[in-house]
């Protein structure tokens, strides 16, 4: 129980904090965060519920007015934003890159890999692009073209997140608790 | 930790916070349901004479929250003047910023410990499937107080990984960010057992 709570805080913390990591932007202008690759870390990290739970207590902190998604924005006004959709499907993403991760016994870093694609980006764009479709009046086809300059980013994040996954298992086993 | 809450006293400030939220849920609602762009705009126009009726740097303070939209004002602007609608892009665009900015009006008028005490009683019910509001409670503490922890070692991380190597650090430093996060995890558990547990 108290392994669990602290897990889920310090994890929510640590989401925010990579939200204050500056901006990396690539060749073509989109910015990409490493916010997104925290919410993979929950996942593949800290397994599916607690890495859910870490993520839904980090949105509830930007709810309630904290300013910790990246570029300082916070408040309930982002959840009537274009990334609504994408905000409901972190923690959602957690569960699932958590999820492959424990169930899956493949190494590490293919199991983290597959577990951030999978969650990160098929699970996350499966509530981001009709969130997005929603809030600025378009097709789902269109939203989808609008989603897609982000996924070179993601993709990026995705390979990032296995490393950092596999450099704990090799670095600190016990630690790893989606694999405990 | 600075929150987004206005530190500018309006009487906005006073009112109940479940009323606040209830009142933006209904707002929102009909935001939605609003489909030309003139109605919408008088919504804003309302909106924005709220603001200033509380006040100029009140007022200034909301706009400098809405700047994050410009990328997604600029793409929708621009695609419906290409496809000759200017109507449907206004009204999309006049709903997405009225939206927002009801949303961010009951964020800077609402305290923290506001907005926690209407979690707390939203979660209440949870204690049936085991959350009790104690440790919910508990938790919006521990990850507050973690935020600068955490950045502050992120940056030691980062100073360390330079003083090694002219190299950025960039990557490097989120396996150490990582496991400082979860050693620190592991101590705060113990120090919370040590102290009766969590329950």
């Amino acid at each position: 129980m108290e392994r669990t709570l602290s897990h889920v805080a310090l994890f929510a913390a640590l989401i925010a904090v990579l939200g204050f990591v500056p901006a990396v932007t690539l060749p073509f202008g989109v910015p990409i965060t490493a916010q997104s690759l925290g919410i993979m870390l929950c996942g593949t990290v800290l397994g599916a519920k607690r890495g859910a739970l870490a993520v839904l207590l980090f949105l509830l902190l930007v709810a309630v007015g904290l300013p910790l998604l990246s570029g300082g924005r916070g408040g309930l006004g982002v959840f009537a934003g274009p990334s609504v959709g994408f905000l409901i499907g972190f923690p959602v993403a957690a569960f699932v890159a958590g999820l492959v991760v424990e169930r899956w016994t493949a190494p590490v870093a293919l199991a983290a890999l597959s577990g951030s694609v999978l969650g990160g980006i098929v699970v996350l764009y499966a509530f981001g692009i009709p969130g997005m479709a929603l809030v600025l009046g378009k097709s789902i086809p269109e939203a989808t073209g609008l989603a897609l300059v982000y996924l070179p980013g993601d993709l990026i994040k995705c390979a990032l997140a296995a490393l950092v996954t596999r450099g704990i298992a090799q670095m600190r086993p016990g630690a790893l608790l989606s694999r405990s | 930790m600075l929150t987004l809450t206005s530190p500018v006293e309006t009487p906005l400030h006073r009112l109940p916070a479940g009323a606040k939220l209830a009142g933006l849920c209904l707002a929102t609602v009909v935001l939605f349901r609003l489909d030309s762009p003139v109605p919408l705009g008088a919504c804003l126009a309302m909106l924005a004479v709220l603001h200033l009726a509380l006040g100029l740097r009140f007022a200034s303070t909301a706009l400098r929250l809405l700047v994050p939209l410009w990328p997604f004002v600029l793409v929708i602007a621009f695609w419906h003047l290409w496809l000759g609608e200017p109507a449907a892009g206004a009204t999309i665009l006049l709903r997405l910023v009225t939206a927002v900015a009801a949303a961010n009006l009951v964020t800077m008028t609402t305290r923290l410990s506001d907005m926690v005490t209407v979690i707390e009683k939203i979660a209440a019910p949870l204690r049936r499937i085991g959350l009790s509001p104690r440790s919910l409670a508990l938790a919006i503490a521990l990850a507050i107080r973690f935020l600068p922890v955490l950045s502050q070692r992120m940056g030691q991380i980062s100073e360390a990984l330079r003083a090694r190597s002219p190299r950025r650090a960039g990557y490097r430093v989120l396996i150490p960010a990582c496991l400082a996060a979860l050693d620190d995890a592991e101590h705060v558990a113990e120090a919370l057992r040590a102290r009766g547990g969590a329950g």
